[in-house]
């Protein structure tokens, strides 16, 4: 007898196997979320974004309502909609691309002003649909097809350390953290807490995922993992960076 | 529900600008997002001091491009959402408005023009006219008024509502410098009291029920895999868009049954051209007018019904043949010759017209 996975209620069975490569990050991270979803019971509320690259994958990845907007605009089309339909739960879903390059400012201001929105980043050093160039977040000497001799950071600076950028921007209220699919509960959690933030309309929250890209870091399942357990971490520390003080009672 | 900002028919005298947030106003708009540029602002000034009366809602975004996805959004989610914008703005904003084509969003962007290329004037021009047309990676599939008037900015912006929602394209109210800054009369009325319709939002996104469940889930994208479905989407727009096309198409059309010569111009230059053609008819001169109000869709047939009976058509406009070239392509096949009157930035008066035809 075939063993039925237990996958999360909110996501659409029809579209499944999604369209992510083999070893891609972006399955566990939308396992996670949409982990997060069915526990705090909110699918009937949440409106879900997603950017261009990769992240444009989840389309009609989850029985939630879902629009698929511009490289880097998911910000502010999810922000938009929050000020028009605060009752709703909006995420912007997007890459290290979008979040950090193309769409920075979005980020940066949405995060200043404390939009009550959940941006949850994919970093996986790299731009993955566009065949694997130079990302905000890929690491010093790391070879891409744009650095194919390695990142040098005296001409391109250092990667983008997304959590702790929005850490110290946004004001109390907010939360951030970076979590990584190789610790999937824990990225749940992070997902989790993040919503609630938006339930209890706290402020901007804001969770970059570390994540494999095995297609165009051209690595195996081992190389993949080493690479984002080691590599990445070492650069990128996985934690909470920001959380809302507690009230007093 | 939101409460009446006009009731009765009220006389005012003020600025296109004021004038463009009494609309929105009176239009039942829920929402504006917006950036400051110059000649829109005090779109954005009064909006923020009347809209928290009638329990409107306002975001000053990080920039155009902002605005104009958040506009998108506010749309989305089913309300009246509109923003406002002039010159590099409106390049920005034309990003969010090819994702409004895609998506059919109905939103609702008011354009006053300034000058151009690059930041060149913060004052007048008609140079937006390509831009506000066909903006966008795409077939320009949008409506854009022309108006000339403040009473028209305060007709035309309430208009834009209803039309963008009744047939799901983008739509645009040109307005520019002059008519943003100015001041002059104009009525403001309750566009219900008139029997004029309101526009009837509904959500894209976070309708009611569970997704999956109880209902299907809204899955909106802009992105296509495959040439042939891209091309079937299109097809369907271009089809809905052409057959959209007599029922919005509007212009102005007068003194042409006997015209030897038929001024054309839109905006707040057709106010010059239309007085030029008054005073060359009281010289005995056979000169007609016609001002195109929808710049996309063009008035392709009473243009075409028009210019063969001319010998000549002069195209006068404050911009290097923005609005010749629709005109020109309007023609296509036509011999009547078509003489430009360009001045690209600069205002037009009815005197020099009046001299231009003279001499």
């Amino acid at each position: 007898m075939a063993i039925v996975p237990n996958m999360p209620r909110s996501w659409r069975v029809e579209t499944k196997p999604h369209k992510f490569c083999p070893g891609c990050g972006h399955g566990l991270v939308l396992k996670a979320l949409g982990e997060a979803i069915d526990e705090l019971d909110i699918q009937d509320r949440v409106v879900f974004g997603c950017d261009i690259g990769c992240s444009l994958l989840a389309w009609d990845f989850f029985n939630v309502d879902i629009v698929q907007t511009h490289h880097g605009r998911t910000t502010p089309v999810m922000t938009g909609i929050k000020r028009a339909r605060p009752d709703r739960i909006c995420i912007a879903y997007m890459g290290d691309g979008g979040g950090y390059a193309i769409g920075s400012q979005h980020l940066v201001n949405a995060a200043t002003r404390n939009e009550k929105i959940t941006a949850i980043l994919v970093n996986n050093c790299n731009y993955g649909m566009t065949g694997g160039q130079m990302a905000p977040t890929t690491l010093p000497e790391m070879k891409t097809e744009t650095t194919p001799y390695g990142r040098d950071v005296e001409e391109t600076g250092y990667p983008t350390q997304g959590p702790e950028m929005v850490a110290a921007i946004a004001r109390e209220g907010a939360y951030t953290a970076r979590g990584t699919v190789a610790n999937v509960r824990q990225l749940k959690n992070y997902l989790k807490k993040a919503l609630q933030n938006q339930l209890e309309e706290k402020g901007f929250s804001f969770v970059e995922a570390l994540s494999g890209c095995p297609t165009n870091w051209s690595t195996n399942a081992k190389a993949t993992w080493a690479f984002l357990e080691e590599n990445m971490t070492k650069y990128f520390k996985v934690g909470e960076v920001k959380v809302p003080v507690k009230e007093e009672e | 529900m939101v409460e009446k900002a006009i009731t009765g028919e009220k006389r005012a005298f003020m600025t296109g600008n004021e004038a463009v947030a009494w609309a929105a106003l009176a239009a039942e708009a829920e929402i504006m997002y917006g950036y400051p540029i110059t000649p829109q602002n005090e779109i954005m000034h009064y909006w923020t001091r009347l809209a928290p009366k009638y329990g409107r809602k306002f975001l000053q975004t990080e920039d155009e491009i902002s605005a104009g996805f958040t506009t998108c959004g506010g749309v989305l989610a089913g309300k009246r959402a509109f923003t406002a914008t002039a010159g590099p703005g409106n390049i920005l904003m034309q990003e969010a408005m090819s994702m409004a084509e895609m998506l059919r969003i109905p939103t609702v962007v008011v354009v006053q023009q300034r000058g151009g290329p690059s930041t060149a004037t913060v004052i007048y021009s008609q140079q937006e006219t390509t831009l506000t047309c066909f903006g966008g990676n795409g077939e320009g599939l949008r409506i854009v008024y022309s108006t000339s008037s403040h009473q028209e900015l305060f007709d035309y912006t309430i208009k834009a509502f209803q039309i963008a929602w009744k047939y799901r394209f983008p739509t645009f109210v040109l307005g520019d410098g002059y008519q943003a800054k100015m001041r002059e009369s104009l009525y403001l009325y309750n566009p219900e009291e008139k029997g004029i319709p309101l526009a009837e939002p509904y959500p894209f996104l976070g309708q009611e029920g569970r997704p999956g469940v109880e209902r299907e889930p809204s899955h909106l994208r802009n992105t296509y895999n495959t040439e042939e479905e891209l091309y079937q989407i299109i097809s369907r727009y271009v089809e809905d868009y052409e057959r959209m096309t007599p029922e919005v198409v509007e212009y102005q059309a007068s003194d042409f049954e006997d015209a030897e010569i038929v001024l054309i111009a839109h905006g707040i230059v057709s106010r010059a051209a239309r007085a030029a053609v008054k005073a060359l008819r009281s010289e005995g001169l056979k000169v007609g007018y016609f001002r195109p109000i929808t710049l996309r869709p063009f008035p392709v047939g009473k243009l075409r019904e028009i210019a063969p009976k001319a010998k000549k058509l002069i195209v006068a406009e404050s911009a290097q043949g923005q609005l010749f070239k629709l005109v020109q392509e309007a023609l296509y096949g036509e011999t009547v010759p078509l003489e430009p009157y360009f001045k690209p930035g600069l205002g037009i008066t009815s005197e020099e017209l009046v001299e231009f035809i003279m001499f």
